[in-house]
């Protein structure tokens, strides 16, 4: 799922960036969020697994990671997050009314699929 | 002259029933009691700190909610720094973040109409807002808010015409999100502090529109 072939930041050259520095993905990248059920605390909802949207921006700063820090064990692991956006109709194959509503929401990168 | 209300001197026409809890305590009511006791006896937290943390919780009310929602509606650059970063810009009014929570403010416009809800619990922008309404942490307004927000919103009096966008943001772990309704036509000559009087809880979560006529009266 990491990029390596991103590049460092301007003036920066030669500059190798540890896993997770930087955030994977950017604004206005297709993304689906994974379906998955792992045991434990988790903060991604059930109704959105599976489905498709769209990177809108990366939430800044990183965010501990809640999956662990559910369970005493944060250690300053820091995750980028990603405010998602998902249209109504992606959800809801029946959805009622105007098309035009959508879905916002956080989600953290281990959750997140490149489409 | 028949009195018509109650006087305090004694002179009640009928008993009111004894204040007391009754009701047998629910299993998660006993779950933190017990945890909480513990807690104190194994001396990890004291009594006095639950007190306090109540008492950060007791300070928040949606006035602070409506002083920054006017102060946008008055004040361009703030508005322009609140929308770039929701926690910063509330933090220049004294507000705290005292959950270390980040704050997304959604902006209302003539083209999208923002609600927000929490569907796994009930993430709240509490530092702005004090704790949230019942019925923001039980499951019908959770689970219908994204799946039929109009008419959820219709049932909250707020009919969203069809050409404007009805946004949901679901808050799931560490952003909160804090709506900036539009500010009502015909205000322009008002105060912040009159803005402020306009600007319920309802219209910061999203399920009402800020109107000249439904918010607090005087200041």
């Amino acid at each position: 799922m990491h990029d390596s072939s991103r590049e460092a930041p301007d003036g920066q050259v030669g500059i190798v960036l540890a896993w997770g520095e930087v955030p994977v993905f950017r604004p206005g990248d297709p993304v689906r969020i994974l379906t998955r059920y792992p045991v434990g605390h988790y903060r991604v909802p059930i109704y959105l697994r599976g489905k498709r949207g769209m990177v809108e921006a990366v939430v800044e700063p990183a965010g501990i990671d809640n999956e662990e820090e559910g369970y005493g064990r944060n250690a300053g692991i820091k995750l980028h997050y990603y405010r998602i956006a998902i249209p109504m109709t992606e959800i809801w194959s029946d959805y009622q009314g105007s098309h035009r509503g959508g879905l916002r929401v956080e989600v953290c990168e281990t959750w997140l699929e490149r489409i | 002259m028949r009195r018509r209300q109650h006087g305090h001197d004694g002179t009640h026409e009928h008993a009111h029933p004894e204040i007391s809890e009754s009701e047998r305590l629910g299993y998660f009511e006993i779950m933190e009691t017990a945890v909480r006791e513990l807690l104190i006896e194994k001396r990890l937290i004291g009594a006095d700190e639950i007190r306090r943390q109540i008492e950060v919780l007791d300070s928040r009310t949606p006035a602070l909610g409506a002083k920054v929602v006017a102060r946008a509606w008055a004040d361009p650059d703030f508005r322009a720094r609140l929308l770039a970063n929701g926690r910063s810009a509330c933090e220049e009014l004294g507000i705290s973040f005292y959950d270390d929570t980040s704050l997304i403010v959604l902006e209302n416009t003539e083209k999208v109409h923002n609600l927000i809800v929490c569907t796994l619990c009930s993430c709240y922008p509490r530092p702005v807002l004090g704790l949230p309404p019942d019925w923001y942490k039980l499951k019908p307004y959770r689970a219908r808010a994204v799946s039929e927000p109009r008419s959820v919103l219709a049932e909250f009096g707020t009919v969203i015409p069809d050409e404007v966008e009805v946004r949901v943001s679901d808050s799931t772990a560490m952003v909160r999100y804090l709506v900036l309704p539009r500010r009502p036509e015909g205000t322009e000559d008002y105060s912040e502090q009159q803005l402020a009087a306009l600007v319920t809880r309802d219209t910061m979560i999203g399920v009402a529109l800020a109107a000249i006529g439904t918010g607090r009266t005087g200041l």
